[in-house]
């Protein structure tokens, strides 16, 4: 109460009005954030520290989840692992791939929407049915790519049923759902001013140089926005690999978000799925903040942005 | 443009070589260009076309080395015999009337009018508020799936829609986001004009400046139709009675079928048509309304 009043005195009756109608529009994300973020973040860090089957009320475990996984759970480790393996080979590839093909298609190219659609469209379709060709293409008996393979007297590839095969396999099916960066890349290009190519060209830039000092510096801030979205997808990738392998071959592909999915929905292990979670979410946080600091260094802002 | 000038005057002997030179360099590049572009955009073709394609086969066509391109006789019927293997239409019903609809609906409404206030309203907090905003964006949905989860069972909306599409009532952080980048686009003396004219704010957003920002509408409508005919863990985790799957779990159910050699013939192609047939909404909305998907999708990033 003596915090509103003293807002009274800084406030005229005229921002106070404004203040009253602002609030009454975003009303419904304030809710929102506090229902459905809010309350969550907070209970599920709280449920981390419990044991919670759903059908007996929660027990107080304090941190014992948390040590239990990292010092007590090798599984949890080889799930780390296989996330952190596609996260660091599929989110840079895929963005290196998408960002390539954006520049192709930005110098003057015959029917560059076609392309364009033609590389987009896999992103939009619903991951259930992708997954589900993609199973068929890479079947070892009577896939495609297989088939196709056999006929040229090459080896076969088991793609899925090999554990050394299963992650690259994956990061295949991400990266050709990369389409909406390449999109977001090529909108970006068409915003570079042709005068500093045609400045650079003048220097005496060769196309490496322009690429390297004129594209890659005036893009840079489009590059960090679609590595940390990439990031924060590839880290939370579910439906794929929960369809593709299950986890298999040897858990091989048993990423972040099916192991919490399997504790917390096949297991009904709440607490351990919400401190699992929880660990989640700071490794996140921590790798934007990381990226988001070293952009300091990499990352060009024009005078205008 | 006078360097250029000057840069040809200096230099005039060499020119001839240089721009022979040149034209090689240009030639080759050109061919590169396509020599990548080309097999490339194939790559990324060929799933699909083998979604349909291996969708019009019958078993002797589809386990057969090499794999057939083209396939001859086509088996248009899969269409319907797949679609008609398990309930399907049913699937349909549920992912258009149950979750599409309302979900759109209600995120487009409640996210306008939060667009709204963080962007033709002043007030003070307003951008420490949208900063949260932004920040909710990049929360992890991880975090917050067990313990809402939990919720909404003690709520008993298991086996409902409702958790799917109640939280659209409450705005969506990465539509507010877009509306609102369109809604700064808008001269101020529009609202001024207005405003002098006694006109509340409803009025205002809904009688001047949405009839105005119609193709930004539909923009994040689209995308909202197209998160929820897609999505598949929210339904897998809330949905367990079959009558009320959507058309991602029917295509699930119907691998598993499928897969189990022997249950029937011709799995995997009626697991491709109905594959196609799911996907065939987005295809041909994406075809019909590519420029508002491709702008969409820039203005996303453009804010960076």
């Amino acid at each position: 109460m003596a915090a509103s009043t003293q807002k009274v005195s800084r406030y005229t009756p005229q921002e106070w009005r404004n203040l009253r109608l602002g609030l009454i529009f975003v009303s419904p994300w304030v809710l929102g954030f506090l229902i459905f973020t809010i309350y969550p973040l907070l209970s599920s860090l709280y449920y981390s520290l419990t044991r919670y089957d759903l059908l007996r009320p929660p027990v107080f475990l304090g941190v014992k989840n948390y040590a239990t996984l990292f010092f007590d759970d090798p599984h949890f480790w080889n799930v780390m692992y296989n996330t952190l393996y596609y996260v660091g080979v599929s989110v840079p590839f895929g963005v290196a791939v998408a960002f390539l093909i954006a520049n192709l298609l930005n110098s003057d190219v015959v029917g560059r929407s076609f392309f364009r659609g033609v590389i987009y469209v896999p992103s939009i379709v619903p991951a259930v049915a992708s997954a589900m060709v993609w199973q068929f293409l890479m079947n070892v008996q009577y896939g495609a790519i297989n088939g196709i393979l056999r006929y040229f007297g090459l080896p076969i590839i088991p793609f899925l049923s090999n554990p050394g095969w299963a992650k690259p396999s994956l990061i295949l099916v991400a990266i050709w759902a990369q389409g909406a960066a390449v999109v977001i890349f090529l909108a970006a290009l068409q915003d570079v001013p042709r005068s500093l190519y045609e400045a650079a060209t003048v220097d005496g830039a060769n196309l490496w140089h322009r690429f390297r000092n004129v594209t890659v510096p005036l893009t840079s801030p489009i590059i960090l926005f679609n590595l940390i979205m990439g990031l924060i997808v590839a880290f939370q990738e579910f439906t794929v690999p929960w369809l593709l392998t299950e986890g298999g071959p040897m858990n091989s592909t048993e990423f972040y978000l099916v192991h919490l999915y399997r504790n917390a929905f096949e297991y009904l292990r709440m607490g351990k799925a919400s401190a699992l979670a929880w660990i989640l979410f700071l490794i996140i946080v921590s790798f934007t903040v990381v990226i988001f600091r070293s952009s300091a260094r990499w990352v060009y802002y024009g005078g205008d942005k | 443009m006078t360097s250029i000038a000057s840069e040809n005057r200096t230099a005039p002997a060499p020119k001839y070589h240089y721009d022979s030179g040149r034209r090689w360099q240009t030639f080759l590049l050109e061919f590169a260009k396509y020599a990548i572009l080309i097999p490339l955009t194939i790559s990324f073709a060929f799933p699909l076309y083998w979604m349909i394609s291996s969708a019009l086969k019958v078993d002797s066509q589809v386990f057969t080395v090499p794999p057939i391109l083209l396939p001859y006789p086509i088996h248009p019927e899969n269409f319907i015999k797949g679609w008609q293997i398990l309930p399907f239409t049913r699937y349909a019903v549920n992912s258009v009337v149950f979750y599409t609809v309302p979900a759109v609906v209600f995120t487009v409404l409640s996210s306008t009018i939060v667009a709204y206030g963080f962007s033709r309203l002043r007030w003070p907090g307003r951008d420490t508020m949208f900063w949260l905003v932004v920040m909710t964006m990049m929360l992890p949905w991880a975090v917050t799936m067990v313990p809402l989860f939990i919720t909404f069972k003690w709520l008993g909306w298991l086996d409902t829609y409702r958790p799917l599409v109640v939280p659209a009532l409450f705005s969506h952080p990465y539509i507010v986001f877009l509306l609102r980048q369109f809604f700064m686009t808008l001269p101020e003396e529009l609202s001024d004009a207005a405003r002098i004219d006694g006109a509340s704010e409803f009025g205002i957003l809904f009688r001047i400046i949405l009839p105005l920002t119609k193709p930004a509408l539909a923009v994040v409508a689209l995308f909202r139709f197209l998160w929820a005919w897609n999505d598949y863990l929210g339904p897998l985790i809330y949905l367990r009675d079959e009558n009320r799957y959507p058309l991602a779990l029917g295509i699930e159910q119907l691998s598993r079928r499928a897969n189990d050699i022997g249950n029937f013939s011709n799995g995997i192609p009626y697991l491709m048509a109905v594959s196609t047939l799911v996907a065939l909404p987005i295809i041909v909305t994406f075809f019909f309304a590519q420029r508002t998907f491709i702008e969409g999708i820039s203005v996303t990033g453009l804010k960076g």
